[in-house]
This record gives C-alpha cells, structure tokens and sequence, in this order.
C-alpha cells in the first residue's frame, strides 16, 4: 500500500511538467501581454520595454519556462504581474472559499444522487422512476452557467432574491458565509447528482439480481436491510469512480459559479488572471488544481479498497 | 431406534403442505406458467429429493414456498400452501420474514455468488442470528464458530474475519449450509448445492447435508437436476418435468421400479462403473417444451416418448398412485418397465 502510494505520488511529477508546460505555452498563445494591457490602462508607451524587463517579460520563452520551473519546484510559485503580491499566498488566501464551495455542491450531490438513484431502481419502472429519470436527463443537459443566470435574472424578478454584492467572510460570520454558497452550490450539483443518480440506478438494478441479495432475503432480513447492508455498497464502487472523474468538472464548475456569483475565491481569481494576462497566477492555479485533481484520484482509488475488500494495493 | 422417516409418514402431520401449486410469470413476450399444479407434502425430519432438467420448475416450487418470488412479475396460487399449520399464501411480510432463515431456510447453488462479496463471512453469519435467535456479543461469535465448527470448517475463529474471495468454493458453500442451519431450522431447501462443485467436493457436501439434518431433526429437500446426487441421501424423490410432478416415490422403489418414461431415460443417462467401455451413454432426444412459446395439450413428455400414443398427445395424464406410495403421471405407466 505504501509502495502504491509512493508510485502513485512519483507519477505526479511527469503530469505536473507537462500540464505546466501547455499551460505556460497556452497563455502565451493568447494576444497581448499584461504590459500591453497595463500600458493601455495606464497610458505610459514609453516604460513598455522597461515594464517588460522588470517583469522578466523580454526574456526567451524557454529561459522563461527554465526560471519557472526552477523557482516552482523550490515552492515559489512567483508573483503576480499586477500586484506583486506572492501567487502562492494569493492562492492559499481564496482557496478556502472555493473549497468549501466544492464541498458544498459535492455534499448536495451525494444527498440527492444517491437516495435518489436507489429509490429509481428499487421503483423501476414505475411512474416515480419515470420521473426520476427525466429530471436527471434534464439535469445533465442544463449547463450550468445558463442555469445560474436564469437564477439570477430571475430570482430578482420573481422571488425577489439577488445573489448577495458583498460577500461576508467566513471569520466573521460562518453560518451567513456559507449561506451566500447555497444557491451557486446547488447549481453547481445539479449535473453532478444527475450522473450520480443515473450510476446508482444503474448498479443497484444490477446488484439487486445478484445471488447474495437473494440469499439476504432467504435469511429473513428486512428489504431495507438487504438494501441498505447489502447492495449499496455493491452498487457504489462505479460511483466512486464517477466522482473521481467529475472532481475535474466540479473544479472548472466553481470558476464559473464564482465569476457570476461574484464570489471572491479561486476561480474567479483565475478567470480576472486570464483577463489580465497575469502569467505565473494562471499557471500557479493550474499546477495547483491539477495537483489536488490527481491527489484526490488517489484517495479515490484507495477509498476502492475500503468498500470492496477484492482490490488491494 | 429411531422411527424411520417413512415409519414418520404414517404417524406424524406434514410439516409442509403444497396442494394445487400453480406459479405464473407475466413477461414482455407472454405469459410464462412454470409450475403447473403441484402437490407434495413433506415430512418432518424427511428427506426429499427434487429432480429434473433446467426450467422445469423445481427451483421456481420451493422458492415459491419462501415466496422469494418477485411479484410482480410472478404469481403465486395454490389450493392449499402451509407450513406447520400456517398460510404461506396469506402470510403477511414480516411473517414471511420470521419464517425465512429462521424456520424454512436455503441453500443456493453457487457459493461462489450466493456470498456477498463485501462482507465478512463473521457478518453475514451473524446477522441472521441476531435477528431470529436474539443473540449477541460473545454468544453470538460462540454460536457462529460452533455452526462453522460443525460443517467442518478448521481454524473457525479465523474464518469469521474472511471475506468470501478468501475462500474456496467448497468452504463457501458449507458457509452457506452453516448459515442455513444457524437458526435450527424445521426444513432446509438445498437448491442445486453442489452443480457449482467440483465433482470430488460434491459428495462431502451432500453428506454433510445430509447428516447434519439428520442429527438436528430437519427435513431437507434436495433440487437437482442429477438422479445420482439423490440417490444415497434422500429417502423419496419427486420427478419433475415441465412445471409437473411426473413421477414421486420412495427412493429406492424409483431406482428399482421407475414407470415415468422419463424417470427411465433419467436413470439410463447416469454413467456407470459397470457399463461395457465404448458404450454411447443414453441421452433424452429432443428439448423440454418452451413453456412460453407451447401451449401444451397433451402430456408434455410425449414429443419426446419412446411410447407416446394418439392419447398422450391429445389428453395429459394425471399423477396417480401405481403402487402404495408410488405415483405416476403417465398413460403407459404399466407397461413402461419393458421398455426401460
């Protein structure tokens, strides 16, 4: 187990340097540079080649890459072009929001994806299943940026709720802070616990005609016992691995709930550092979703052994 | 001495009364009747043998009995269906429930599937006992190690901490019998116990049923489709043949003195040691019906009769007595024998 953690933990170093790589490359693609910008803002034509060079911006792009690398593997994610401020602390700052953004809509997603997909097959073919089926089909085809504007625009007009302007931080008030991430959690669950609940249907339809079901009837258990003991946990390794997949979904999620929910955390600092041109944050975003994508995968992939004692590391 | 089941028979109530069993199954392409009127009765402490090929209803039958068919899409009728006095038909349930796994338990065929493969073999032990029995903490693990002890299971504290892919076929399925037997049952259903065996464990595992039942006074009932695994450990046998009871008699009167012409091909189809080498083993022509494509008018056996006359196709026999005992459902029963 500790070896496979170890192999585990060694393969993050290649997917690191290469996702870093495209992304250092892909933000350059984009046209203009933040002096561009910063001269157009602030009106200085003449400072931009000495802007440049102060931002390390003249050098070759693969001397560039070089200094990154080198300083990223020290920990040092560099700074940001237009506050100076250390990306990493940047980071670490927004990040708890965003955090418990995800875990939020994670929380709903499994409160409603799984009962739900239990209830679906246990009610198969039935009009309750039917319905089922169709909310999630619908679910899965509502994108939720769209969803969320709809909430917005008309959450104004007919429940006369806005999202909040100012966002209250956690330390000062926990309960109302996370009261302003219920809405864009919720719209951010919606697909999740669609695809969720469409496995769990799936699998508990399967592993309710496995033969160990019956042999739990044959033992006199009641119908919630053989359900609840004996096929959910049979039923729940594909759904792990479902999260496992949709961890990457869930995180660009949070960047776009953030942005129109205008929730001052990692996404939407991402997004302002695409629309600014702010290199080192938007690479030091990536390799830092990326990390934790892949490190969660981990936990996933050992969560497998837990429920199922076959698999073993 | 103890009485002799048949001595029983004569004495002692049926602890199992099936009377007129008719189970439906209402399925996308038609409707499917895979028992057709059967009626048995069994004996406490007896031991009767089920035989017959797949599909011909005999593991639908005792399901039925544990009502562990779904319904829908199944239907369960029967003119009579009691266990020890009690409506099994009009159970509700959680009656239901209090029977199963405490007073009419089962064996399924494949131990390899029948165990769930998440859960330790201590647990799935453990919670049926708890749940009839009422035992708990140090009596609870006692009575399971005893259970796992008794089916001849070494090191049984260990085995209680195993999952079931730890184990091997043969160990799973005395898991299983010891399971079955937890609660001391009054009948215990084997279905198929050993058809997922191989062929060396089989016989332990039927005389570990069978002797175990025996010590405890349970009535057992063995479904197979192979004459040979009924014939050292069951005292009366019931032929089956697309969902009827073509043939039912003492055990060794059916190996003597078969008259079902299909017990007979049954009989003649089992390998023997002391048959010439070379000899082509015996083989039924042709299929069992397709019980939901035919309609079946006539005796459903007679397609593939060696005696089958005009009356058989046009008119089904019913199961009457031969001899004391002995019954048969065939037109040609009395002159079957020269045939066989």
């Amino acid at each position: 187990m500790k070896r496979y953690i170890t192999r585990r933990l060694l393969l993050l170093l290649p997917t690191l340097l290469l996702v870093s790589f495209l992304v250092f490359c892909i933000v350059r693609i984009i046209p203009g540079d933040a002096v561009t910008l910063m001269v157009a803002e602030m009106g200085f034509a003449d400072d931009e080649a000495e802007l440049r060079a102060v931002l390390g911006l003249d050098q070759s792009l693969p001397r560039q890459y070089w200094n990154y690398m080198r300083n990223a593997l020290r920990g040092d994610l560099g700074t940001s072009l237009w506050s100076g401020q250390p990306v990493l602390e940047e980071i670490t700052r927004r990040l708890p929001l965003t955090f418990r953004l995800a875990l939020m809509a994670l929380f709903w997603t499994l409160l409603t994806g799984i009962p739900l997909g239990v209830l679906s097959a246990l009610k198969q073919d039935t009009w309750l299943d039917y319905l089922l089926r169709s909310v999630s089909v619908g679910g899965l085809s509502i994108p939720s940026f769209w969803l969320a504007t709809l909430l917005v625009v008309f959450g104004a007009i007919w429940f006369r709720w806005v999202p909040p302007i100012d966002f209250i931080p956690f330390g000062e008030d926990p309960l109302a802070s996370l009261g302003q991430l219920v809405v864009p959690s919720l719209v951010l669950s919606v697909a999740l616990s669609a695809s969720i609940m469409r496995m769990t249907r799936t699998m508990m339809l399967e592993v309710m005609r496995e033969d160990y079901i019956r042999t739990a009837r044959a033992k006199g258990l009641s119908e919630w016992v053989v359900v609840i003991r004996h096929a959910l946990a049979n039923s729940l390794i594909p759904v792990l691995s479902i999260m496992g997949i949709q961890m990457a979904f869930l995180v660009g999620g949070t960047v776009i709930m953030e942005s129109i929910f205008v929730l001052p955390g990692m996404g939407k600092y991402l997004l302002d550092a695409i629309t600014w041109r702010d290199y080192p944050v938007i690479q030091g975003i990536n390799l830092f979703i990326c990390t934790l994508i892949i490190c969660i995968n981990l936990v996933i992939d050992l969560l497998y052994g837990v429920l199922d004692p076959r698999i073993r590391y | 001495m103890m009485p002799t089941p048949m001595q029983n028979q004569q004495q002692a109530k049926p602890i199992l009364e099936v009377h007129g069993l008719i189970v439906r199954f209402t399925l996308r392409d038609g409707a499917l009747i895979a028992v057709r009127n059967v009626s048995f009765d069994l004996f406490p402490g007896e031991s009767l043998g089920v035989v017959g090929e797949s599909g011909c209803g005999k593991s639908v039958t005792f399901l039925s009995v544990m009502r562990l068919i779904p319904t829908p899409p199944g239907k369960i009728d029967a003119v009579k269906m009691r266990f020890s006095g009690m409506d099994l038909l009009d159970a509700s349930k959680r009656q239901m429930r209090r029977i199963r796994g405490n007073r009419i338990s089962m064996v399924f065929q494949d131990p390899m599937s029948s165990l769930n493969p998440v859960l330790t073999i201590g647990r799935q032990m453990r919670e049926g006992i708890q749940l009839h029995l009422g035992l708990s903490g140090r009596s609870l693990d006692d009575r399971c190690i005893e259970l796992l002890d008794k089916v001849g299971i070494s090191a049984p504290e260990m085995r209680l901490k195993s999952y079931p892919h730890q184990l091997s076929g043969g160990i799973r399925q005395r898991v299983m019998i010891a399971m079955a037997l937890s609660c001391n049952p009054s009948i215990l259903l084997a279905d198929e116990p050993t058809t997922a065996l191989d062929v060396t464990i089989q016989d332990q595992i039927l005389r570990l049923i069978r002797d175990l039942t025996r010590d405890l006074g349970t009535a057992s009932v063995l479904i197979t489709h192979n004459l040979g695994a009924v014939a050292g450990t069951t005292d009366r046998i019931m032929v089956m043949y697309a969902g009827r009871i073509v043939e039912k008699a003492p055990t060794p009167l059916l190996f003597k003195d078969p008259r079902h012409p299909y017990t007979q091909g049954l009989l003649r189809s089992i390998p023997r040691v002391d048959q010439p080498a070379g000899r082509r083993l015996y083989s039924i022509s042709g299929a069992p019906p397709d019980l939901l494509r035919e309609t079946i008018q006539g005796c459903a056996f007679a397609p593939r009769c060696p005696l089958a006359e005009e009356q058989c196709v046009a008119q089904a026999p019913s199961l009457e007595p031969f001899a004391p005992e002995h019954l048969v459902s065939c037109w040609k029963a009395a002159d079957a024998h020269q045939h066989g």
